[in-house]
């Protein structure tokens, strides 16, 4: 399991850019960390989602 | 007032009013900002929702620069994180420290938004704190590299005006950076009377976002702070303490 966004998903051996485009992201729009550390969006593909990870993908929203 | 402008981490600004985005409809964001005259809007972070297709950076005119703000954060590491993600997001390097523990209030914490400033500085950010009216705490945010000190005028969204008014004059007067009035202004009134105490900026969102008419309260404000700022260079007249003194001449009476 993968915890994405606060929700467990069975993402584990696949690539965040996979994780991406399942999800249907706009990837100019958001941004990914995964495990504290920002994913650059140059290595979407390289980087392998493993077992335990956790990944928050984010956007800009109205506010203050 | 040509080459007044406002200066923020080595950037120019022409408009002294900084817009923020929330609570009100994406829709509305474009007139908000055409009408407020604001070269700045504020944006938060967030999960992001994949079924929301809209963005709001498609709602924002060209040319606008974006202030992220790390609202959220409960700590110093939090808001650095989320400063972060928001430079990821790839508009800038602007960002509005808010650290937040208390949920009654929402006010400040000083102490570990200093902490944030310093280590986002190093990283090269134009760091905006928004900040309880402490001077001490302004000083520490000098020291610690920010670009602006942001004091709040009254607990933020409650647009109960200048609260803080005796406070935010002293930070005015001895801090050496841009005092930009933010969380609290609920009327244009309020904003120029800011601008004429010397506030470099304001900085004002739930004012906007409750009004009746939002796009007409955003050129309300616009006027308000420009006229405010050029009071201010103008340099307000002295307020007698006591008695009253004749706008007219005091010969050539009509009697005798």
């Amino acid at each position: 399991m993968v915890k994405v966004n606060g929700e467990d998903l069975e993402f584990a051996g696949k690539t965040v850019a996979e994780y991406l485009k399942a999800a249907d992201y706009d990837r100019e729009r958001i941004a990914v960390e995964r495990n504290g550390e920002i994913v650059p969006r140059a290595q979407y593909e390289e980087t392998v989602l493993l077992e335990g990870d956790c990944v928050e993908v984010v956007s800009f929203v109205g506010g203050g | 007032m040509k080459d007044d402008r406002l200066v923020i981490g080595g950037h120019e600004f022409d408009s002294r009013f900084i817009l923020g985005s929330g609570k009100y409809s994406l829709r509305l964001i474009e007139a908000a900002v055409k009408d407020a005259g604001a070269q700045i809007v504020t944006l938060a972070v967030r999960r992001a929702n994949t079924r929301e297709q809209e963005n709001i950076l498609d709602f924002i005119p060209e040319g606008v620069t974006l202030l992220p703000n790390t609202s959220g954060a409960r700590t110093a590491e939090e808001a650095v994180r989320i400063a972060r993600l928001s430079r990821e997001l790839g508009c800038g390097d602007f960002v509005k420290v808010e650290i937040m523990r208390d949920s009654r209030y929402l006010f400040p914490d000083n102490q570990e938004t200093v902490r944030a400033t310093e280590i986002l500085a190093k990283e090269g950010f134009v760091v905006m704190p928004y900040m309880f009216p402490d001077l001490y705490a302004a000083r520490e945010l000098v020291d610690a590299g920010a670009a602006a000190v942001m004091p709040l005028a009254a607990p933020i969204g409650s647009n109960k005006g200048l609260a803080a008014r005796e406070f935010i004059q002293i930070l005015i007067d001895e801090i050496d950076l841009p005092v930009i009035v933010d969380a609290g202004i609920g009327r244009p009134s309020q904003a120029c009377e800011a601008m004429e105490m010397g506030a470099a900026a304001i900085m004002a969102n739930t004012a906007l976002a409750t009004a009746g008419d939002l796009p007409m309260m955003a050129a309300a404000f616009r006027q308000a702070v420009e006229a405010g700022r050029k009071a201010y260079l103008a340099g307000p007249g002295r307020v007698l303490a006591r008695g009253a003194a004749a706008s007219d001449p005091l010969t050539g009476f009509l009697r005798d």
